[in-house]
């Protein structure tokens, strides 16, 4: 690209011509951010307006666009030009709307102005225009991995769509649990009654459907590749290895139900003693007579033990609870009542939980005649003849009990997710390192794995608390840190049958998503539909594997010279290797060390005596910058010594931009990034958590420079705390105030 | 054991939940509580309670009879309906609570002494004669339910609130020689009959 | 303006001499303001309040407010059937209701019923006063008439149980009704929405068994009125009234207490505002003289 134009637009509509020099900020755009062409107008975000921006881009040739106008947030669809490179400078969210009214302020608000400016034109001349991935596949096909009804769902969801769909079944048959079930907990009005499961139906809808081929008895030995261009190998029983190409994968592969044997004090491995799955076998084969025990005796009893090996604190068993047990046990109790009154059927809780519309079912229950106990189990006895629970009533506080014919144990979930990564990880390094042992157990644990991925980062996808599959559970579910790999139904987390298939529905959206976008070479989301990608510089790599180990999406892989390889189409763009890379040789087209270190070093520093302190914010674009907006929409006034950056995600955040702006005067930085943890609000999962990570390493740095740690903080914001971004604002300024202004000032 | 209480016994065995089905007024509500305590929060006179409404309910699901019927709690019902309108499941507390006073009474299970219970009587007693209540007569025959002696010391600790009352006009010492009345009361007391002869033919009390 | 009729069920305790016959005195310059006109239900009888379960049974307590359903139907046909009493006007209302729907409680009241010679057949609506006062007369229609509003007066809305729950009325909360409020308003007096005790139960009946714990409830409910400033307390219920008035002086007798708070009827409050006399609003039935409302009404 030759012939670079850049031109700068300032709108001086929304009060913005009224409160700010706008000549100024013309000649600071001309000037120091050395744009060729600057025009300002009174209604940029006008049909007029924007036209003559795609006019100057059409006949003018002009390559780079600054709009001086409201937040990159705002007009997004009027300030559109997908040919052109634009950098945004934020006069009113971030400038106008916040800072305080007046003319006392009149100065320190044109300042700010200015600044954004000269922020926007510094950014604008280090960014290019990104080409999107010139190697991505094209493979729309969707591989499920399991047949129950979960995976039957989402394959019957992606092929009715339009979608070409492979089926991966360990089992001889479709169906999973569902098959095993004699019915369902009912899903309709009235939720009154227990209902007919529908795998029968869905079976055969599954199996004669021309865009779905079913591989049963089979497992995935290998999947390589990325979305759309990913590689599996199907072993199946017979030993034959099949090949498939497909572009994005749903894993439904379920859960096995906790093993009653490790609960020999609830009579576990004793006779009559059962559990939810032992109940749905005899209402199988008893066909809808009266339910007989497996001993072929008469049933008059039957007690059902809630949270059997469930939400337990001891860590012997499951410290979870499985959420469909209540009414599963409920569903159960009614296979009795409604075949015989007069049958006793006790379910024994500690909290009876049942979602969605399980009050009905449970109420209806109550109204059958099923009794309710609030208790908790200390024991099961059993004769052969006939158990004894014993029983603490939790109401009447007694220590009691009863007898029964059957004794049920409502067991937890167990997820089928395949190998842990962070067991799999140790492991695989000491086997690297030539030990033996470990090279046994790696074969050992390779045996569980399911999607078998040949990943650099391990085989399975990350697992998420108490082994179950990786999961964005609070604002993209079915998303996991491998993109195009979409988990779905009890793997991700415990569950009913209807919630599966709702779970199920929505990773097969996904799925359709994520081919999409791999097939037009860009991002499958968060950031959907971006061209950019990361690059290596490989002669400055110096092969430390910061980016191949904290890349959240193990799009990273290393080529056998040990370098970083790029997987575009698992990137998700947030640049956390950018971020980590210590050399810093990784960049995007538009995004990259340089964009923003430009921005930094743009910035007008006042002098030590001016008694006007700068403080960098890198903001996180997902949730702290919307978060600081809307402190604009709401007026919330904060300081105007502030200048705000927004980043892709604080895991991109290189320490050098840190270390820049102390060393160019500023006389704070304050990172606001989303919530980390278990209870993570990170876009990126990990990115959050890895910028506060390195941040707690910059004490060095700062002691070096001969500053105080408070120069650099960091704080959780989520996207509703605009009063709060405000308040941090202002509580830094005052506290860098009592600090004294940075004596690196002037250096520079 | 009363003869009712001998019947009702060897007619539900142990099943005392189909009993208060059977024979308590809505007592077929007691299976939905759904035991969240919310009622016995709610009660003003619920620390005096032997046992809350949510435990009696669960008790009565754990076949205590015996237990239940003697329990003093039922009588400190106040008939404020607060729980009533507080319970989630809409159970009508208050009269599942009255229903089983009524038949701890009937079954001669109810504790003898019990004040609420000596009231409640002569209560209806008082009220069934004439169609009205007559309140000096229900005062005196309260104040004397314990016993002549006790029955001059309770009148006379309330002498002064009655001297009070009968200076506003509001005891009027005279009804005492008769008083307001129904002009069919035996029209009432007959109907009351027949309405009693029908329930407990109904709920089993007198056998068919 | 013609007059609205309705069937009256008194009640025992609003016979001439009975506890709440003030309230039956002072409802009458009330009613004759508002053009309220009340027909008496010839013969009625009691309605067995709430402690009649303890020997009653359903189907004779059922049979007894039916009996004066059927004699409003019968000698009033088309009035609604209005009670004074919370306790009567529960009774009535849950008798009408149960009847209503359950075809088989209806059939075995008409076979006792009919030993009294009455039949039932449904269709009577058993209202309380208050409800009639805010249903058909309206806020606005029950100030018209004040000549002497009672300004400066801090009065505490004391609701209590049975006329709040479990019916209530229409469109307020259990937890915190408001109309009783409102009607204190009416009258030009200050309700004391602070008062917290608002629709805490003084023990009922139980007064007498228990006299003990009702007591408590009583002082709980008078010292909430002392410390929110009130200057008394006003309800709509008969119970209340008398059991909050009189338990006043044992409670004093028993804790060393000072309590000394008048209770009163709005409809005494109404009655005075509406230019009645001391007697035509029942203030000479009291044992804690209400001395401001009687200034007032003798001015």
């Amino acid at each position: 690209m030759a012939d670079n134009k850049f031109a700068a637009y300032i709108c001086s509509g929304c009060g913005i011509g009224d409160k700010l020099d706008v000549g100024t900020l013309e000649k600071i755009a001309k000037k120091e951010g050395k744009i060729q062409d600057v025009k300002t107008h009174p209604f940029l975000c006008s049909a007029e307006g924007v036209q003559l921006i795609n006019d100057d881009i059409e006949k003018e040739g002009v390559t780079h666009v600054c709009i001086a106008a409201c937040s990159r947030r705002a007009k997004t669809e009027a300030f559109h030009f997908p040919t052109a490179v634009m950098s945004r400078a934020n006069l009113r969210e971030g400038v106008l709307w916040v800072i305080a009214e007046g003319e006392a302020h009149d100065e320190v608000r044109q300042e700010m102005a200015d600044d954004y400016v000269r922020m926007a034109c510094a950014e604008l001349k280090k960014m290019k225009l990104p080409d999107g991935n010139p190697n991505h596949g094209g493979n729309k096909r969707i591989l499920v991995v399991g047949g129950g009804m979960s995976g039957m769902t989402s394959a019957l969801e992606a092929a009715e769509a339009g979608y070409e769909v492979v089926i991966v079944e360990k089992q001889a048959q479709l169906g999973g649990w569902g098959a095993k079930l004699w019915k369902r907990v009912p899903f309709k009005a009235p939720y009154a009654d227990p209902q007919n499961t529908g795998v029968a139906e869905l079976v055969s809808l599954v199996s004669s459907h021309p865009r779905i081929t079913v591989y049963l008895g089979s497992h995935l030995a290998e999947t390589a590749g990325a979305p759309g261009r990913f590689n599996i190998k199907i072993a199946q029983e017979s030993g034959a290895v099949s090949e498939e190409a497909v572009g994005a994968i749903v894993q439904a592969t379920g859960f096995t139900s906790y093993d009653i044997a490790k609960l020999p004090e609830l009579g576990g491995g004793k006779a009559n003693v059962t559990d939810q799955a032992g109940l749905e076998a005899l209402a199988q084969s008893a066909n809808g007579a009266a339910i007989k025990r497996a001993d072929g005796k008469e049933i008059k009893s039957v007690v059902f033990l809630q949270c059997a090996g469930q939400r337990d604190e001891t860590g012997a068993h499951l410290p979870y609870c499985s959420g469909h047990c209540c009414a599963t046990s409920i569903k159960q109790a009614m296979y009795f009542k409604d075949n015989n009154p007069d049958i006793n059927t006790v379910v024994m809780y500690q909290d009876l939980r049942v979602p969605g519309m399980g009050e009905d079912f449970y109420r209806s229950a109550q109204n059958k005649g099923v009794t309710f106990t609030k208790g908790r189990a200390t024991g099961v006895e059993s004769t052969g003849a006939t158990c004894t629970v014993n029983f603490r009533d939790l109401i009447l506080d007694e220590d009691t009990s009863v007898s029964a014919d059957l004794v049920v144990l409502a067991t937890g979930q167990v997820p089928s997710a395949g190998v842990d990564l962070e067991a799999w990880n140790p492991v695989v390094m000491a086997a690297d390192n030539g030990s033996e042992d470990a090279k046994q157990k790696k074969a050992e644990m390779q045996k569980i794995s399911i999607l078998n991925l040949n990943y650099r980062q391990g085989p399975d996808m990350p697992q998420f608390k108490y082994g179950f599959a990786d999961s964005h559970f609070i604002c993209f579910p079915y998303e996991t840190r491998r993109t195009g790999i979409y988990a779905a139904g009890p793997v991700r987390r415990p569950m009913d049958m209807l919630q599966a298939t709702e779970d199920a529905t929505g990773a097969a959206l996904k799925a359709i998503q994520a081919v999409e976008n791999a097939s037009l070479g860009r991002a499958a989301h968060p950031r959907s539909g971006d061209l950019s990608f990361p690059t290596a510089r490989l002669e400055g790599c110096t092969q430390c594997k910061r980016c191949t180990v904290e890349c959240p999406f193990g799009a990273i892989d290393e080529d056998e010279r040990r370098f970083p390889k790029f997987n575009e189409e698992r990137c998700r763009r947030c640049g956390t290797c950018m971020g980590a890379c210590p050399v810093r040789v990784i960049s995007f087209e538009n995004y990259s060390v340089d964009t923003v270190g430009a921005q930094i070093k743009s910035v007008d520093m006042p002098d030590e005596f001016s008694e006007k302190p700068r403080i960098l914010i890198l903001a996180c674009e997902n949730d702290a910058y919307p978060a600081l907006d809307m402190a604009g929409l709401s007026r919330t006034v904060y300081s105007a010594f502030v200048r705000i950056i927004p980043v892709r995600c604080l895991g991109s955040v290189n320490t050098i931009w840190i270390t820049d702006a102390l060393n160019a005067g500023y006389d704070g930085v304050m990172m606001m990034g989303c919530k980390k943890g278990d209870d993570y609000q990170c876009h990126f999962v990990k990115g959050s958590e890895l910028a506060h990570y390195r941040m707690s390493k910059i004490g060095d740095t700062l002691s070096q420079l001969g500053l105080e740690p408070e120069r650099v903080v960091t704080h959780e914001v989520a996207i509703t705390d605009n009063a709060r971004v405000a308040q941090y604002i202002n509580d830094y300024v005052a506290q860098i105030n009592e600090i004294g202004m940075s004596p690196m000032k002037g250096f520079v | 054991m009363s003869n009712q209480n001998q019947q009702a016994v060897a007619r539900y065995q142990n099943n005392f939940l189909k009993e208060v089905e059977d024979r308590v007024e809505d007592g077929d509500w007691v299976k939905m509580c759904m035991q969240c305590g919310v009622c016995a929060g709610s009660c003003p006179l619920g620390d005096a309670w032997e046992h809350t409404p949510q435990k009696i309910f669960m008790m009565i699901r754990a076949g205590k009879r015996e237990e239940v019927l003697k329990s003093d709690a039922m009588w400190m019902c106040t008939s404020c309906y607060n729980c009533i309108v507080r319970c989630p499941r809409k159970l009508p507390i208050t009269h599942i609570m009255h229903g089983l006073a009524n038949y701890a009474h009937r079954m001669n299970l109810a504790p003898q002494r019990q004040p609420t219970r000596v009231i409640a009587k002569i209560f209806w007693d008082n009220l069934v004669k004439t169609g009205r209540v007559n309140e000096l007569k229900f005062s005196l025959a309260m104040y004397f339910k314990d016993g002549f002696s006790q029955g001059i010391k309770n009148a006379m600790a309330m002498q002064s609130a009655g001297l009070g009352l009968m200076k506003a006009k509001r005891l009027n010492p005279f009804e005492i020689f008769g008083g307001h009345k129904c002009k069919d009361s035996s029209g009432i007391k007959k109907m009351i009959a027949k309405a009693r002869e029908i329930e407990d033919r109904k709920k089993g009390y007198t056998p068919l | 303006m013609a007059k609205k009729n309705y069937a009256f069920y008194p009640g025992c305790s609003s016979q001439k001499g009975a506890s709440g016959s003030n309230f039956a005195t002072s409802i009458g310059v009330m009613c004759d303001k508002l053009e309220i006109q009340l027909n008496e239900i010839p013969d009625w009888n009691c309605c067995g309040a709430s402690i009649g379960y303890g020997e009653g049974g359903e189907l004779p307590r059922l049979a007894l407010n039916a009996r004066n359903l059927a004699l409003s139907a019968q000698h009033l046909p088309g009035q609604d059937m209005v009670s004074g009493c919370p306790a009567c006007w529960l009774a009535t209302r849950e008798t009408a209701e149960r009847l209503n729907e359950h075809s088989d409680l209806m059939a075995e009241t008409n076979v006792a019923l009919k030993e009294a010679g009455l039949t039932f057949k449904g269709g009577v609506k058993a209202r309380h006063i208050v409800e009639v006062l805010i249903e058909d007369v309206g806020f606005a229609g029950m100030k018209a008439p004040v000549v002497k509003p009672l300004q400066g007066m801090k009065i505490a809305g004391y609701v209590g149980c049975q006329t709040n729950r479990p019916f209530g009325i229409a469109g307020e909360s259990f937890e915190n009704p408001l109309y009783l409020d409102k009607m204190i308003e009416t009258v030009g007096a200050e309700a004391v929405s602070s008062f917290d005790q608002k629709v805490t139960c003084c023990g009922g009946a139980l007064a007498f068994s228990e006299p003990e714990k009702s007591q408590k409830q009583i002082r709980d409910i008078v010292e909430s009125a002392y410390d929110h400033g009130a200057e008394m307390i006003v309800t709509p219920c008969q119970l209340c009234q008398a059991n909050v008035e009189i338990y006043q002086a044992e409670i004093n007798k028993k804790h060393g207490t000072k309590l000394a708070m008048p209770v009163v009827y709005y409809s005494q409050l109404m009655s005075v505002a509406y230019g009645g006399t001391l007697k035509q609003a029942g203030l000479d039935g009291h044992l804690i003289q209400p001395n401001r409302l009687q200034e007032i009404a003798g001015k």
